[in-house]
């Protein structure tokens, strides 16, 4: 059946309506979850993922704790529905394990763990449902999760999936474009324009990497403006909260303060 | 840099936007599925300088729609349905048809879904240039995109789409033509659903909208008289009343359901296989099956249930004890069945015809010898037709009019040119206009109740016997594409056309790079007589360490046909340049083919280059390949090389490069067969053109084959397996080879036995050597051309070489059999073969000269394009074959208009009342019948004619002389060979 699905028609339209460069539908959920320090939950297309972030703590490891900066533990689950097939996925599952040891080391570069030493921040990353860009979502989820808990980060980390059917490059892939298509997951750093993660798991060739490299950067800049007006309009939100016990008018000001300001 | 955009999706849309549904697995499991899809604004009409969708897209459909239909005097668009395209694609093919048409995404879909074949075609029509056709996507548009409702189904739903989208267009050309107050409502063109389907109909009528059914709409256009034949019959079920249908007497047994039948062949109690006729004797069919040695026998109409050549066919065998032998009898369709009326429908459960027909299996039955019974069943079910074009005649007994302008509706009898197909009943009101046509015919459907298929008239291509159309008619029968290549694989050449040439040597120019300077080396081509497509070109010369250096110097198409291109894309589809008697229908334009990339002499060409150091006794020390430059000092024809190496006068270097070529060639030939290579032999015969111009043939005469003939095939084949060794090794999962398998031995079996009972002779099939060790001992010293006819009856028993992808197949298959080589691979015709384009592409690649194209590195796209090269070589060597023997016929005719045509000829097969022979003078084959009673004997391979006084045997080996006719066939002015005996005996008589 699915060799029956054009992956790109002739009209440019991708089997779900978007063009080569159009991204899924973003939604961004940064409400509170229970005793979370900081939760993001993202539906990107039909992939939707929760995280929540603990910490920093005091690392409850001894063996683990490292002297000058703290650990990251990212622990993922699956749930059983959110794929097509149910299937249960275990804790240890390898490709869970997999997935999240790729998220800890995307993140260890940009979240200033030397201010904690001796502590651990806890990462947990709820898979609830999934549509093909499942890294991506996760580490843009994680971003934000580690933005509302006020962990400093050195900046965003903006993933995005690209693709090439024939010759032709595709952005953020559904899972029936993944099956089809070789692909690739990159993460930019969108200020400093540096790159914390590439992964492939399929053969692309080597003169079509250049190309889509470069677009999937590109992306993540498109990403990143969506991510900044959520974690903008609940930073608002939150100083309006604020504001509603204290008196009017200094608002502007705090803005400026705010760390992500127009100028990042 | 592209603009990156995200698509919005609100939540609150997810019924539009979001569809659930269940799937099953090909293992059985069910899964859920969630789709997603995003509805835009963006998505244009294709209306020329609309101005509510500016689309940087071409627009394609004229303004104001076409004009030219009386019905819709504002200008209107067509806006089909589905089931137009399921039945009517030789209407919407048609040149004579072109209004302005919109295709939508839901019936593109649609008929993807249900026909790839249709659809293929459906896409090749939305690119063609003649065409204004124009897809609009309604399914991601936001205001046409349906839902399926509770209740409704599929087709409901695409229906009510289809619907949606015919309001959005008319809604949306008010829009676009605003009326401006005080002036009249601007003329708005319509658009007008068309379908055959007449509850949508209905439906739209309700809802306002423009419709009209296929037959209504072709009425009114200008060409309705052509174009009303296109139609297909399955829409034009008013034109017979029904009736008469359910009256009629069912003449063949129902199908069974597909899932039972699928449920059967899974079990095993049904077989499937492709369905073959039998040409000798159309009340017979046979089907080869995995499950038998032998292939099913299909007896009779009944048992055959409307099976077509090539259909696949779901069969159920009978008992052991009611199988049967194959017939030894010629039965000729147009003898048995002359009188059978096209128009008569009604009562054709029993008349005379049927009772001939049962006749001829009764007494069949009563002679068949125990011995050779096969399995025997019938036919339950069709998988799937494998219907196309055919190409027929008119028989004109099947007129009941006659006058040439009588514009009446007959139903006539269409007779296909390739005997392995029924007559057709067609309709028309063209017929007296197509007595003495070509025409192609379409097969539409095959009821229960009608004894033939029933068709439509496609087109006429021309007169019998002319040469245009015989040879378009090959060409179609066939699938050779022919059309000329189209703009954009034109585009694809060099933009400086026939004055391009080799830039000059510079370290710099991308042409030069990593290319060796062979311009000063002694290199020259062989080939045949008026050869201009020269592809290969050769040198040899010693070396001072006392080996020789010899060099394969092929033309380097790939530095001209990049891959995915239109050029690309249209070779791989052609597959093989066709070499038609007077007609070569290229693969690529003729600007590369016998231009650009020809080795001309005297000219700088751009080559690919095997280059092998051999020692003197012709051993590979050192094999490279690489990209040069070269300039082919002489074309020689086969003939003129070999009167230059037997020139004892002569020494200059070009001389002795060939005599030095022979030597080795010579050699390598030796170690060939001690290797075990098979010396086949093939009828080849050639025909001698009149003069270019006029191409009457002259002549026929065998193909003779020279020395230097075997020069170049040495050198080929050893330039072939160095490359093929070099490919495979560097892309062992993707590389592009050929083999050739060993045949089955009970191929051989009918054959062994012959030669055994005629000639005491015996065949050791065991191995490629040991058959070609045997063949050279098939010698009958008074009949010199006995082993030849040998060769060519062993050579039938082979499989047929192919090409693969070396990671499809298990290694230990990748052998040539008749080659007698591990592997192989074909690398030195680029121009005229597209596996070796591929060939190149990867040699290249693996000698670092670019990187391989991902294409390449794909093995189900390797795959894929090698089965279409496979076929289209198998479809171009029998086209060759046809062409062959229609110049063969017309020299005959030449001939015989002078004198009696006597020819020697062959016994090859016998049959209860027949012979087969063969002339080998004219390489073909041909039949003797005898009308009176004659012995056959089957297992000895003889029959006695009963002649005055004393009785003459012939049996299979015989010499015999032959009078060869060409006589012209009353009804369909179809010319066909005639053979009847002269000696021994004259068979006229009997």
């Amino acid at each position: 059946m699915s060799s029956r699905i054009e992956i790109l028609n002739d009209g440019g339209f991708r089997s779900d309506g978007r063009k080569q460069y159009e991204l899924r539908d973003i939604t961004i959920d940064l409400s509170q979850q229970g005793t979370a320090d900081g939760s993001a939950m993202i539906t990107h297309g039909l992939t939707q993922v929760l995280v929540t972030v603990f910490g920093p703590r005091e690392a409850k490891m001894r063996s683990q704790t490292l002297h000058d900066r703290a650990v990251l533990n990212v622990e993922m689950s699956v749930a059983p529905f959110s794929t097509g097939d149910r299937r249960k996925r275990s804790r240890a599952d390898r490709r869970i394990l997999e997935l999240s040891a790729m998220i800890a080391s995307t993140f260890e570069p940009v979240v200033q763990t030397t201010l904690y030493p001796r502590s651990q921040i806890d990462i947990y990353i709820h898979v609830i449902q999934q549509d093909g860009s499942l890294l991506p979502a996760c580490i843009n989820a994680t971003t934000l999760a580690l933005i509302t808990a006020g962990v400093p980060l050195h900046d965003f980390v903006c993933a995005v999936t690209g693709g090439v059917h024939s010759t032709s490059p595709l952005l953020d892939l559904t899972t029936l474009e993944e099956n089809d298509v070789p692909h690739m997951t990159v993460a930019v750093m969108p200020r400093t324009r540096k790159v914390t993660l590439v992964t492939m798991e399929t053969r692309l060739h080597v003169e079509r990497f250049r190309e889509l490299f470069e677009l999937a950067c590109e992306a993540g800049q498109t990403i990143h403006k969506e991510m900044k007006a959520a974690v903008k309009e609940r930073t608002v939100a939150l100083v309006g909260a604020i504001d509603a016990g204290s008196k009017p008018g200094v608002v502007d000001e705090r803005d400026r303060d705010v760390f992500m300001g127009e100028s990042i | 840099m592209v603009e990156i955009t995200v698509r919005k999706r609100p939540r609150t849309e997810a019924v539009v936007t979001q569809r659930k549904f269940f799937k099953k697995t090909a293992r059985g499991k069910v899964i859920k599925v969630l789709r997603e899809r995003y509805l835009r604004d963006d998505v244009s009409c294709g209306i020329h300088s609309c101005q509510v969708c500016a689309s940087e897209q071409e627009s394609v459909l004229p303004s104001s729609g076409s004009l030219e239909h009386p019905s819709f005097p504002n200008g209107h668009f067509l806006l089909p349905d589905t089931n137009i395209f399921l039945s009517q694609m030789d209407l919407m093919e048609s040149p004579l048809f072109d209004p302005p048409i919109v295709l939508l995404q839901t019936v593109l879909e649609e008929v993807r879904h249900r026909s790839l074949p249709l659809y293929n075609r459906l896409k090749a029509l939305v690119k063609a240039d003649d065409k204004k056709v124009w897809v609009f996507y309604n399914e991601y548009r936001s205001e046409t995109a349906v839902i399926r409702e509770e209740g409704e189904s599929p087709n409901d739903r695409n229906d009510r789409g289809i619907r949606r989208a015919t309001a959005w267009y008319k809604s949306h050309l008010e829009l676009s033509r605003p009326q401006i107050r005080g002036q009249t409502k601007p003329p708005q063109p319509a658009v007008v659903l068309l379908t055959d389907d007449v509850a949508n109909r209905q439906k739209a009528e309700k809802e306002g909208l423009p419709c009209v059914s296929v037959r209504k709409y072709v009425e009114g256009c200008k060409n309705s008289s052509q174009l009303l034949d296109l139609l297909s019959a399955s829409g034009s079920d008013t034109i017979e009343p029904t009736a008469a249908t359910a009256a009629r007497q069912a003449l063949y047994p129902e199908y069974l359901p597909m899932a039972t039948l699928l449920a059967g062949v899974k079990s095993g109690r049904l077989h499937q296989g492709h369905f073959n006729a039998n040409q000798y004797n159309y009340l017979e069919g046979s089907v080869p099956v995995p499950a038998f040695d032998k292939p099913v026998l299909l007896v009779g109409r009944e048992n055959m249930n409307r099976a077509v050549q090539g259909d696949v066919v779901a069969i159920e065998v009978f008992d052991e004890k009611e199988w049967k032998a194959p017939a030894d009898e010629v039965v000729d369709q147009e003898a048995t069945l002359r009188n059978d009326d096209a128009e008569d429908s009604e009562d054709e459960g029993d008349d005379d015809e049927t009772l001939a027909e049962r006749k001829v299996l009764e007494a069949e039955a009563a002679k068949q010898a125990a011995s050779s019974k096969q399995p025997t069943g019938r036919v339950v079910g069709i998988i799937k037709r494998n219907w196309r074009s055919y190409v027929c005649h008119i028989d004109s007994t099947s007129l009941t009019s006659t006058n040439p302008t009588s514009l009446s509706q007959q139903t006539v009898f269409a007779t296909p040119v390739s005997r392995l197909l029924p007559r057709i009943r067609l309709r028309t009101r063209q017929a007296p206009a197509l007595i003495g046509q070509k025409i192609l015919v379409t097969i539409d459907r095959w009821e229960r109740t009608s004894r033939y298929p029933e068709g439509h008239f496609v087109r006429a291509l021309g007169k019998v016997q002319s040469k245009e159309a015989e040879q378009e008619s090959l060409l179609l029968e066939f699938d050779v594409p022919y059309r000329p290549f189209g703009k954009a694989i034109l585009d694809c050449l060099p933009p400086e056309g026939d004055s391009w040439v080799v830039p000059p040597k510079s370290s710099t120019h991308p042409d030069w790079r990593d290319r060796e300077d062979l311009r000063g080396l002694i290199i020259c081509s062989i080939d045949p007589p008026g050869c201009q497509d020269i592809d290969d070109a050769l040198h040899a010369r010693r070396l001072p360490n006392g080996n020789i250096e010899a060099g394969v110097h092929i033309a380097d198409v790939s530095h001209f046909v990049h891959p995915d291109t239109p050029m690309d894309h249209e070779a791989a589809a052609r597959g093989t340049t066709v070499y038609l008697v007077d007609k070569r229908i290229d693969m690529l334009p003729a600007l590369l083919g016998t231009n650009l990339c020809s080795l001309r002499p005297h000219v700088e060409r751009l080559a690919f280059s095997v280059i092998w150091e051999l020692s003197p006794e012709a051993e590979i020390v050192n094999v490279r390949f690489t990209k040069s430059v070269i300039a082919s000092k002489s074309a020689f024809t086969y003939e003129e090389a070999q009167i230059r190496k037997d020139d004892p006068k002569l020494s200059d270097e070009l001389t002795e490069s060939i005599r030095l070529l022979n030597d080795l060639a010579r050699k390598l030939k030796a170690g060939r067969m001690a290797a075990g290579a098979l010396n086949l032999a093939s009828p080849e015969v050639k025909i001698h053109l009149d003069s270019s111009e006029s191409s009457d043939p002259v002549d026929v005469e065998q193909k003779e084959l020279r020395e230097t003939n075997s020069l170049v095939e040495e050198f080929m084949l050893l330039a072939n397996i160095s490359v093929a060794g070099k490919i495979q090794e560097t892309f062992p999962q993707t590389a592009v080879l050929r083999r050739h398998l060993p045949p089955p031995r009970t191929n051989f079996e009918k054959l062994q036995d012959i030669l055994k009972k005629r000639k005491g002779m015996t065949l050791d099939v065991s191995s490629s050597g040991a058959l070609a060790a045997s063949l050279d001992q098939c010698v009958d010293p008074n009949e010199p051309a006995f082993n030849t006819l040998v060769r060519i009856m062993a050579t039938r028993c082979m499989l047929s070489a192919e090409y693969f992808c070396s990671g499809s197949v298990a290694r230990d298959t990748f052998g040539h059999y008749g080659l007698a080589s591990p592997i192989y691979t074909h690398f030195t015709s680029p121009i005229r073969r597209f596996a070796d384009v591929l060939a190149h592409r990867q040699l290249a690649a693996s000698i670092g000269y670019t990187p391989l194209h991902p294409s390449l590195h794909s093995k189900s796209h390797v795959e894929r394009v090698l089965e279409v090269v496979n076929k289209r070589h198998r479809m171009a060597q029998m086209a060759s074959r046809a062409s062959v023997e229609f110049y063969v016929g017309l020299a005959l005719k030449a001939r015989s208009e002078k004198g009696t045509v006597l020819e020697d000829a062959y016994v090859i097969r016998t049959f209860r009342n027949g012979l087969g022979v063969f002339v080998s003078r004219l390489g073909i084959e041909g039949l003797v019948t005898f009308k009176r009673e004659i012995q056959f004997d089957a297992d000895n391979y003889t029959i006695t004619v009963p002649a005055d006084g004393h009785d003459v045997t012939i049996s299979v080996f015989d010499k015999v002389q032959v009078k060869v006719e060409v006589e012209q066939d009353k009804n369909t002015q179809r010319g066909r060979v005639v053979m009847s005996l002269s000696q021994p005996i004259d068979s006229r008589r009997l």
